[in-house]
């Protein structure tokens, strides 16, 4: 009996990307080409201001190319219906600084997107009750913001990003703000519920430590992508 | 639920803002409602005024104020005598003036009028206006302000009249005047045999375009207007009506203005916010609904607080024993209303360009702002 193994398809897919601002003055990125598989784990490494950040946002569809092609799940946005879709359902953010709403309580930040889909409340608070049951934050559900840790913060961003069951998570920096203690405990924490959730995590960062623990690693300098191991 | 979470989270983060802004259109508001309805309640008192006991007003054509018209007796006995006609009551309007009271309004009417028939005579007798050439009453008011029993003489203009009587109209206006036979009232301003209006009651109220046809046939230099006509018509009305409504539209857009500073604040201060929330999926259409929402919430606290305090302002001056009678404290609906429909839209107006603005932000560049 033979055994087949298809690969797992491409659900993210930059080609020939570039992109400046400032009226082309300012150059970040210089045909980039990028892809993400199904549940796959990758890290995008790099100095400051070589592009990761901007190849994120790009692959998010927060912004759009100068050039090139951005892809996801095999098609190309078209339109602000399709990327609000997209926002609301395929993808979520996790960022350095959390972006909580400060005066909101832990729970009303993660329903802001269920919120925004329009998903039952009483469907999202069973996923939110999942999520922070996993993220140790169940008694924390109606502490303002303000109330919580630098690494409940994040845990509590994730949550947030994870609350509509995206299959892609983008990842700018998400323990950059954190003590090493925490860094290490949040990325864990992180990779567990990309992992078990089969959900395809691309992440900035200048950690080699958490880099090395994706499946694959992606070096950025100058607008480019050098290497792709 | 959440969604008015979030706007409320954002009206109580600034509360002295929130506070400012719903002052404004409060005080907008109480200024319209104010000034619409003492306005609206002094033409209306002149529209009793007018219309007591009648159903059409005879006055001069093309005339800008009734003070200035003049109706020859001849053709107030002529319509006297028409079959149609129960009764045709003229009367002239003057102003005269007493020691330390420059205004008093004159009326000069004939007995039969219904303003001397239906008044509560508090002193003296009904009978005597009729057999008193030169005796005035002296509505409530005006007895007050002069310091006038019966009996006594009092100076007005050049002259010296007696007081015959002193009644309670149901108008301020009538209240604060005087009331002289017309035959003396055209003496006294010099105008022998003529009238400034003629109030005119038909026995049947179906004859009323065939009573017009026939003044205008006859008396081509009058013209007859039914009440309801006349108050629609009357310039110094849609004057006034177009000053209090103006005047409140003015003070409605001061207030809009002050909304719309506390919403582009609101928006500028969380730019980064609403990038978040654009990021996690909030629509166009939601974010401006945020920001109007908060508007409208705004407006709504404003409107409603300015709608108490117009209330308690206007039965305040009600209550001022100087201006009894002048104010009409009674609350129109439909001002009410419009008050509240054009603080909701000043309220809506003032946050568009804040919700427009908020609608424009693109998330990559305001999360990049720190």
């Amino acid at each position: 009996m033979t055994i087949t193994l298809s690969a797992p398809p491409v659900v993210l897919r930059a080609e020939g990307v570039w992109k400046s601002y400032d009226h082309n003055t300012i150059k970040v990125l210089n045909g980039v080409d990028f892809d993400a598989s199904a549940g796959e784990t990758v890290a995008l490494c790099g100095p400051s201001g070589c592009g990761k950040s901007t190849l994120l946002h790009l692959l998010g569809g927060l912004d759009e190319p100068d050039r090139g092609k951005i892809s996801m799940n095999g098609t190309a946005s078209h339109g602000k219906d399709d990327l609000l879709r997209q926002l609301r359902f395929e993808v979520g953010f996790v960022f350095q600084l959390h972006n909580l709403i400060p005066d909101l309580t832990l729970e009303e930040n993660c329903l802001i997107p269920a919120m925004a889909a329009g998903v039952k409340p009483a469907e999202a608070r069973a996923r939110l009750a999942q999520l922070t049951e996993r993220t140790g934050l169940s008694h924390r559900l109606k502490q303002r913001i303000q109330k919580l840790s630098g690494g409940e913060r994040q845990r509590t961003a994730l949550c947030r990003a994870l609350i509509n069951r995206p299959r892609i998570l983008l990842a700018d920096e998400p323990t950059g703000s954190l003590d090493d203690h925490t860094r290490l405990q949040v990325f864990a924490l992180l990779l567990e519920l990309v992992v078990n959730e089969g959900i395809t995590l691309v992440m900035a960062t200048h950690d080699q430590e958490l880099a090395r623990r994706c499946n694959r690693v992606v070096i950025m300098r100058d607008g480019r992508v050098y290497e792709n191991s | 639920m959440l969604f008015l979470t979030l706007i409320l989270t954002n009206l109580r983060r600034h509360r002295v803002r929130t506070l400012m802004g719903v002052s404004g259109i409060a005080f907008s508001v109480a200024a319209m409602l104010t000034v619409v309805t003492i306005l609206q309640g002094a033409v209306g008192m002149f529209e009793r005024i007018l219309s007591t006991d009648s159903e059409i007003m005879v006055f001069e054509r093309n005339v800008s104020d009734l003070f200035f018209s003049s109706v020859p007796g001849e053709a107030v006995e002529a319509m006297n005598q028409w079959s149609m006609v129960q009764h045709a009551n003229p009367v002239l309007f003057g102003i005269v003036s007493s020691e330390n009271h420059p205004i008093i309004t004159c009326f000069g009417v004939v007995p039969s009028d219904g303003r001397i028939r239906d008044a509560k005579w508090l002193a003296g007798n009904r009978g005597d206006f009729a057999n008193t050439p030169r005796g005035v009453v002296l509505g409530e008011r005006a007895a007050e302000f002069l310091a006038a029993k019966v009996g006594q003489e009092v100076p007005i203009g050049r002259e010296t009249f007696q007081v015959i009587g002193i009644m309670r109209t149901a108008n301020g206006f009538e209240d604060g005047g005087v009331f002289m036979p017309l035959a003396a009232a055209q003496g006294f301003f010099h105008r022998p045999g003529l009238a400034s209006v003629v109030t005119v009651k038909l026995k049947n109220k179906e004859d009323k375009a065939a009573f017009k046809q026939a003044v205008a046939a006859q008396y081509p230099a009058l013209i007859a207007l039914e009440n309801e006509e006349f108050s629609r018509s009357y310039s110094q009305f849609k004057i006034l009506k177009a000053t209090a409504w103006a005047v409140g539209c003015c003070g409605l857009i001061l207030g809009g203005l002050g909304v719309a500073n506390t919403m582009i604040m609101s928006v500028f201060t969380r730019i980064r916010e609403i990038a978040i929330l654009r990021v996690n999926g909030f629509s166009g259409v939601q974010i401006a609904g945020m920001i109007l929402g908060e508007s409208a919430l705004v407006s709504g606290l404003g409107a409603a607080s300015g709608l108490a305090m117009g209330t308690v302002f206007i039965f305040g001056l009600k209550s001022v024993p100087a201006l009894h009678g002048y104010i009409d404290a009674s609350l129109n609906v439909a001002v009410v209303l419009a008050v509240t429909g054009l603080a909701g839209v000043t309220g809506i107006a003032g946050a568009l360009y804040p919700a427009i603005y908020a609608v424009r932000i693109r998330p990559v560049e305001a999360l990049r702002f720190e």
